[in-house]
């Protein structure tokens, strides 16, 4: 296994009056897709959460090249190259797709062109609505604009939130496909999903999590043979 | 290579049109006596245009829903009035106070060393600029705690807050220095409406730049998404209270060149009252167009002021009516103008789009103009 890039320890979060987390561990190596599975309320998106600073854990640690992220606000977390696709893409709807763009890069004050020009490059269907309304696109649209604005901090890992929700099957494995195309351009890959077969399918290691409890975990192919698997997340 | 031509053929257009305003009104000015009502509402309309624009950046572009603009004003206007009364004047008009604290002038300072005219006005802009620092300031203070609040959690703490103010400065302790519940009176004024026009549009025109700019854009998706927002990265804290202290610093200079228009300053003027007849002009105009604001300002005052006067007083657009055009009228015709632009334009009339010199090419220039029409959220 290559070295690994973020390491979350024995990780509890309270969450709304509610244990979320109940002290989970896990590892992502890096240049990876790793993908945490697991039902409605399991306590996937307030681990992504904590991560980034947007929920403040109760105890544990979360590193990143070795380095404790709890106790850092959001903006350095971010500086220092984690980015979290939010669930639900969560675009600002009343500014233009560029501007989204560029909000994505907020932290950054080096020249940009280069990096529209890549994110234009793997969403063609943003360049050709730059000018309009984020609140305008349709949802698959939206979901793309929400990678390419995470793309723009030029993350060394980027979470991703659930990106198939309420998607068609068809565009979800256009996000998929993208997924796989970011990670090959050499971007870690943290993925939650209710959608345990597309995300199984791409992760190179997976993690189950079952009411704030990691309960299995192995190579996504392992997962997706797995018979508890299959019966709780595959429907077979 | 043709977008850069007709990015320049707009700019020249745009520079052009500002040229004319300015001429037109250097003419107005040279002809018009200072007591006509025209120069009235221009002065007063660019006043309230400037203070709506510095609302607009608030409510409309950092989605802060703050109603604290005429306490702010308030501490504008009274910086300035309080450091601009000539020296020889202040016995006079803080007469119940032996002359009041300060004895000193600025810009009657200025006048004397650089000049009568050029320092007079140089002294006005110094004193209407502490007057700006001054809002600001306060802003800062009353930002650490309130701006933790949301929507109308923040509109109640800030409107509590001008109030609060306005009671403050009639307090008869601080007589010296706000002259209680007196007037304070005989500062000096630029004069002329060009004045008043050039400075206000330098404002604006600093504000249109931050709103283009990168704070800009984080401001406005602090209004779209807070959290999203944050996840990118955007400190909320230090954002929103930077928005909140740069309207204000606007609202205090608009509040001293208010003062300024007036001729005489009383804290009892700065009613929520005001704050409201704002936020009523920022909504007409649409929130988030900054040119809304302007134009709807324009319209706005020259309307209350000037055109509707009639309605009040007898006769209006020829028709001789006393019975019905008496006192009271005026509000009636008002109130229902505004029911009718609020039902026809939900958004405003500008909705959040500029008026911008594209536009104006468009409007005119028919089907070559609307080749080129990318549609980028401009009328």
């Amino acid at each position: 296994m290559s070295e690994i890039i973020l390491s979350v320890k024995d990780l509890q979060v309270n969450y709304g009056g509610i244990e979320a987390v109940k002290g989970i561990s896990f590892d992502v190596p890096k240049g990876e897709i790793v993908t945490l599975i697991g039902a409605n309320g399991a306590g996937k998106s307030t681990t992504l959460k904590s991560v980034v600073g947007l929920v403040k854990p109760k105890s544990g640690s979360i590193q990143f090249n070795r380095k404790e992220l709890i106790g850092m606000d959001t903006t350095a977390i971010v500086s220092k190259g984690i980015t979290l696709v939010p669930e639900g893409r969560r675009v600002f709807p009343d500014l233009t797709v560029l501007e989204n763009i560029k909000i994505g890069a907020y932290l950054r004050n080096d020249d940009l062109s280069g990096d529209i020009a890549w994110v234009y490059d793997l969403f063609p269907r943003l360049k050709e609505r730059e000018w309009q309304l984020a609140g305008t696109l349709s949802g698959g649209e939206q979901q793309m604009l929400a990678v390419a604005r995470a793309l723009m901090s030029r993350p060394k890992v980027i979470m991703m939130d659930e990106p198939s929700l309420g998607l068609a099957p068809l565009i979800v494995k256009g996000i998929f496909d993208i997924i796989k195309e970011i990670n090959k351009q050499g971007v870690t890959v943290l993925l939650i999903e209710q959608n345990a077969n597309m995300a199984l399918k791409i992760a190179d290691y997976a993690y189950v999590l079952e009411t704030g409890r990691i309960t299995l975990s192995g190579s996504g192919a392992e997962l997706l043979s797995n018979d508890e698997v299959k019966k709780a997340y595959l429907g077979k | 290579m043709i977008r850069n031509n007709e990015k320049r053929k707009e700019t020249i257009l745009g520079i052009f049109l500002l040229l004319l305003l300015l001429a037109v009104m250097t003419f107005i000015d040279a002809k018009l006596p200072s007591y006509h009502i025209a120069i009235k509402v221009i002065k007063k309309a660019s006043v309230y245009a400037l203070v709506a624009v510095s609302m607009n950046l608030l409510n409309g572009f950092t989605g802060l829903f703050s109603l604290g603009q005429a306490g702010f004003m308030l501490l504008g206007a009274y910086t300035y009035a309080v450091l601009s009364i000539p020296v020889g004047k202040r016995a006079g008009v803080y007469q119940y106070f032996d002359g009041g604290w300060i004895q000193f002038s600025i810009p009657e300072f200025f006048s004397e060393h650089l000049g009568e005219t050029f320092g007079l006005n140089m002294g006005i802009i110094i004193a209407l600029l502490l007057g700006g620092l001054v809002a600001a300031f306060f802003a800062y203070l009353i930002g650490l705690p309130v701006l933790r609040l949301k929507s109308d959690y923040l509109a109640i703490a800030t409107l509590g807050f001008a109030e609060i103010l306005r009671a403050f400065f009639q307090w008869k302790k601080l007589g010296p220095l706000t002259n209680g519940s007196n007037l304070l009176k005989s500062y000096p004024d630029f004069g002329s409406a060009t004045g008043y026009i050039v400075l206000i549009g330098i404002f604006i025109a600093l504000i249109v730049l931050l709103v283009n700019s990168t704070y800009g854009r984080a401001f406005k998706a602090i209004r779209d998404d807070e959290i999203a927002a944050e996840a990118m990265g955007i400190n909320l804290a230090k954002h929103k209270r930077m928005a909140f202290i740069i309207s204000s610093f606007f609202a205090g200079i608009g509040g001293g060149m208010l003062a300024m228009y007036m001729g005489t300053l009383q804290a009892l003027s700065f009613k929520s009252t005001m704050t409201y007849e704002i936020l009523l002009v920022v909504v007409m105009g649409g929130i988030g167009s900054i040119t809304g604001s302007v134009i709807t300002s324009f319209l706005y005052i020259a309307s209350m002021e000037w055109l509707l006067r009639g309605l009040d007083s007898g006769t209006f657009l020829g028709i001789n009516a006393p019975g019905l055009f008496k006192n009271g009228f005026r509000m009636a015709v008002v109130s229902l103008i505004i029911m009718v632009v609020v039902l026809f334009f939900s958004k405003g009339i500008m909705g959040d789009r500029e008026f911008s010199v594209k536009g104006l090419i468009r409007l005119f220039g028919g089907k070559k103009a609307k080749e080129n029409a990318g549609g980028d959220g401009n009328v």
